[in-house]
């Protein structure tokens, strides 16, 4: 067996987490830097991941297998495809930007950078993930933390509310998930939770009509698909920033991911009984996400419902089900991932500085911060999907998908983009131009880890979107198994 | 490929940013060396366009210089680059008036770095439209052009700069999201980008494409009607043009000077290498209401530039006065009832009144920036008598005057000449109407004159300051290209003319 270097970094958040705890509570610089090491590192690994994979073979590679609870045919399976090594390093580099972020946090460091590693154990657990049951023990390790981070961390006036609703929104959705995962474990009959032993399993068509869409659901609420979405802007609001870094960034793809992987994956016929309706949820979830952007008064609530939109988008490229749309969902996950950080990040940082969020308040901040903006200005401009950018790579392609498949659709989500564009430069003018009002006259421009970790983001948005070739075949080699399945 | 191959055509699209990045990185203290880089960077694709027309070979048919890279793999498209006849002048426009426009922003005071950085990268965007043979190269470059313009207006502009940033924008991006959701559907049905494809032997909406329950011929009829909203929100045409004096008024000298200059003709540049070959059938249709737009904007713009009273409100309806002109062109080089002659002469007329309305309008902009600059107010009714205080300005302005309103001698004669003769035959009444436009185009800038220079003086502008030096030099290349045009146009019309007979045959 080669070096487990996908073991290694699945993980390296969790022996940090743990080395963490050993710390002593007072020694926070210590604290702080070896949260930035140990997101380093697994930001470097699985960046080698990506770069190492051979596209000119394709499919899994890097696969890594042990027995785990061999009664129930339950393995440490993980493996690397064109569709997760993007997540992978997304959860990487929102990571390590979102270690940089908390420099700040003062009250009880030790336990949160111990939290946000384990969580991200969690997280690249699922995408790395080929064994059912480990993909949904991954899942579950995602969730938790994030309710004590919340509960602990947040934001005083939503937290309690907001990581509850948070909480009990999710472990719903994923208990009725798990329904529909025993369910094709005891279907198959295969005694195995290995997912491409499953996927060759050809599940009976009625069953797959009935289990689809509890599964898909179930998953479906973490990707806040419309209307399941009520916990994520409550919840990314109340959040301290790293934590809405990489739950906005990442758990709502751990969302998706698990949707398309167990959802559509498994249960192909399924998927083409259901995707159709489930169309006009994303549709909903995308001019409704954006439109009520349009209107918050919340600086922090606006990035929110923005997520809401965008993670629309990705949902309706895989209910599209042709390779393009599909390609561009996966890109779509990773471009979305490291734009909304940017902006959670940007949040965090001018409200540390004004403490409010509130937009009629601020003003004038460019003078004060003016990296801080011209960062922002490049995750709106990604947001509403300009070329030249991450953003328009992923989105061109789905709608380009949609079109082929619900021209209406399409039709309706071009909405999403000008609405996107109206409530983006409007928070833009509030923010940081316009005139600065007295009380802000002596706040500090940001640290300089805060512009290492926005460069960081703005970097990968650009390159991406300069050069797409980067990462859409890769996207596309992963995905054309699944649209095969579909027919498609 | 011409030059042995060397990408020069990449290097134009792309000097500028790297331009911009390196101003981004000089300190803000260093205020000259912002500007001197931005400035020398600017004068590099002029060097590189005038390399580029010298070493066209206008005999030859098709596209030269081209590049073709990999890009976007999973949607088949490609960096695909190259020029012709068409987009040379235009390429050499943007990489004359840059400069110009740089050297006059020398006065700007606030925020250096970033104007200058946006400035060349919105350049970028504008070489990048006129070299893409790829359709979503091209959207690409055609949405970065604008994001810069946008905050150039938001930040530098004047008084109600916000709103009018934010009503260019929003107009600007309604219209690309339809070009955007008929650029896909032309993708759906042809499985290409490449526009040459589209215009030559794919033709993208071939019988039996269903999109949806629409088939092709309806889906062939909303493509065009997006693509003909897209560019008529650029061009502007009358009444997609209520975005125009907003913007213009509220932009920055130099700002308006490229807007003027070069964005408007990325309109109809859209409808000539786009729209008229792609769906030649359904412009043949439709140019009879394009010309009756053409004609409402020539009339309408001239009109409402004589009600103005504020100087550069006045420039920018004469803006969509001129445009007018070259809508007109287009629409008899779309039209059944034209004969070839007349759609080659209008064809070279549209083009040629493109670059001569960018050389115009941006010197116009700029002197009204010199005086408002001095004055602090662009109310024509409190000027009056200046040609006495500032008579190397008023001569300037007499000048470039001349040239909008189409002096003989000077380049607006040339090419309204060659639209009226291409468009007479076609759109005999349409055209006769339209020459009272001109009439009125004299009339406006004549009155414009008097209340300026004439009459007078106002005791406020005893001293007010001559035109500077600097500002003589950015604004004398420009002057020498409308007397160049004027006395002897075949310079340019041999490039423009060979490509147009090439693409009618």
């Amino acid at each position: 067996m080669n070096f487990p270097v996908l073991s290694i970094a699945v993980l390296t958040p969790l022996v940090g987490s743990l080395i963490e705890l050993v710390q002593p509570a007072d020694k926070k610089t210590r604290i702080r830097v070896i949260g930035a090491i140990a997101g380093f590192i697994t930001m470097s690994l699985s960046l080698y991941l990506y770069f190492a994979y051979d596209r000119s073979v394709g499919g899994w590679q890097f696969i890594e297998e042990m027995p785990w609870v061999p009664s129930m045919g339950i393995s440490w399976k993980l493996g690397c495809d064109g569709v997760n090594l993007p997540m992978l390093s997304l959860t990487g580099i929102v990571l390590f930007t979102g270690t940089l972020i908390s420099w700040a946090i003062d009250d009880r460091p030790r336990e949160f950078y111990a939290f946000l590693l384990m969580l991200t154990t969690g997280v690249m657990g699922v995408f790395a993930s080929l064994d059912l049951f480990l993909l949904f023990f991954a899942y579950e390790l995602a969730v938790f933390p994030m309710y004590l981070l919340i509960v602990i961390w947040g934001w005083k006036v939503t937290r309690e509310y907001a990581a509850m609703k948070l909480t009990l929104y999710l472990l719903v959705g994923s208990i009725i998930a798990l329904v529909g995962l025993l369910a094709i474990y005891f279907k198959t009959g295969l005694h195995t939770f290995d997912m491409i032993q499953l996927a060759q399993a050809d599940l009976p068509v009625d069953f797959q009509k009935i289990f689809f869409l509890p599964v898909f659901l179930g998953f479906g609420v973490l990707a806040a698909i419309w209307p399941f979405h009520t916990w994520s802007p409550d919840g990314h609001v109340a959040a301290p920033t790293a934590v809405s870094m990489l739950h906005a960034g990442v758990l709502m793809k751990v969302g998706a991911y698990s949707a398309l992987r167990v959802g559509i994956q498994l249960m192909p016929e399924g998927a083409k009984m259901w995707l159709p309706w489930i169309v006009i949820l994303t549709v909903v979830n995308v001019v409704y996400g954006a439109s009520v952007a349009m209107v918050q008064k919340d600086f922090k609530y606006v990035i929110g419902y923005s997520s809401v939109s965008h993670m629309g988008l990705v949902t309706m490229g895989f209910a599209a089900m042709n390779l393009t749309s599909m390609t561009g969902s996966g890109v779509q996950m990773f471009s979305h991932g490291i734009m909304t950080a940017l902006f959670f990040a940007i949040v965090g940082v001018v409200y540390e500085r004004s403490h409010t969020r509130n937009l009629p308040d601020l003003g004038g901040f460019v003078r004060k911060m003016p990296w801080v903006a011209v960062a922002f200005v490049i995750g709106g401009l990604v947001s509403m999907g300009m070329p030249g950018l991450s953003g328009f790579v992923a989105e061109f392609q789905i709608l380009t998908g949609v079109w082929d498949a619900y021209p209406l659709a399409a039709a309706l989500s071009v909405l999403g983009i000008v609405f996107t564009a109206a409530y983006v430069l409007r928070v833009t003018g509030q923010v940081f131009f316009g005139e600065l009002k007295p009380e802000f006259e002596h706040i500090t421009d940001a640290t300089v880890l805060d512009k290492v970790a926005l460069f960081i983001l703005c970097a990968v948005l650009i390159i991406v979107g300069v050069f797409p070739s980067i990462m859409v075949d890769l996207v596309s080699s992963g995905m054309e198994p699944i649209v095969n399945l579909l027919g498609g | 490929m011409g030059l042995n191959g060397f990408p020069i055509l990449s290097l134009i699209v792309f000097v500028p940013i790297l331009g911009s990045v390196i101003i981004l990185f000089i300190p803000n203290k260093y205020e000259k060396a912002i500007k001197w880089t931005a400035l020398g960077v600017s004068l590099i694709p002029l060097l590189l366009s005038v390399i580029l027309w010298l070493n066209y070979d206008s005999s030859l048919p098709g596209m030269q210089f081209t590049e073709d890279y990999r890009w976007f793999p999973t949607i088949n498209s490609r960096y695909r680059l190259g020029v012709d006849g068409i987009s040379v002048p235009m390429i050499f426009l943007t990489a004359l008036l840059t400069p110009a426009a740089i050297l006059y922003s020398f006065g700007i005071k606030k925020h250096l770095k970033a104007y200058f950085a946006l400035f060349l990268m919105l350049q970028m965007g504008l070489f990048g439209v006129f070299t893409s043979l790829d359709m979503v190269l091209f959207y690409v470059f055609w949405e970065i052009g604008l994001v810069p313009m946008y905050f150039l207006i938001y930040i530098w502009g004047s008084d109600n700069r916000r709103y009018a940033a934010l009503k260019f924008f929003i107009f600007t991006l309604s219209g690309s999201v339809l070009m955007l959701l008929a650029i896909q559907v032309m993708y759906l049905a042809t499985g290409t980008f490449s526009i040459l494809e589209w215009t030559s032997n794919l033709q993208p909406f071939r019988e039996g494409f269903k999109v949806w329950f629409l088939d092709s011929s309806v889906a062939r009829q909303l493509s065009f009607w997006a693509f003909f909203i897209a560019f008529a929100i650029k061009v502007p045409i009358w009444p997609f043009h209520t975005w125009l004096p907003d913007a213009h008024t509220e932009a920055p000298t130099a700002g308006s000077m490229l807007l003027a200059g070069v964005l408007l003709k990325l309109g109809c540049y859209g409808f000539l290498r786009l729209v008229l070959p792609i769906f030649p059938d359904m412009a043949q249709k439709n140019a009879p209401i394009l010309a009756i737009l053409a004609l409402a904007g020539v009339i309408l713009g001239g009109m409402a530039a004589m009600a103005q009273k504020d100087f550069k409100r006045l420039v920018a309806y004469s803006s969509v006065n001129h445009m007018g002109f070259v809508v007109l062109s287009i629409a008899t080089v779309a039209s059944a009832g034209a004969t070839m002659t007349d759609r080659v002469i209008a064809y070279n007329g549209a083009v040629l009144q493109m670059f001569n309305h960018g050389i115009t309008a941006a010197a116009m902009f700029m002197l009204v920036g010199v005086i408002y600059d001095r004055a602090h107010t662009r109310n024509l009714e409190d000027f009056g008598g200046l040609g006495i205080v500032v008579p190397v300005y008023g001569g300037i302005l007499l000048f470039s005057t001349m040239a909008s309103l189409g002096l003989p001698g000077l380049n607006g004669f040339v090419s309204e000449f060659m639209v009226f003769r291409g468009a007479f035959p076609v759109f005999t009444a349409i055209t006769a109407l339209a020459t009272i436009g001109l009439v009125v185009t004299a009339a406006f800038l004549l009155w414009m004159i008097q209340r300026v220079l004439l009459g007078p003086l106002n005791p406020r502008w005893e001293k007010i300051p001559e035109i500077s030096v600097r500002e003589i030099i950015a604004v004398a290349p420009l002057m020498v290209f409308m007397l160049l045009i004027g006395v002897y146009p075949s310079w340019i019309l041999t490039t423009i003319n060979q490509t147009v007979l090439n693409l009618l045959s």
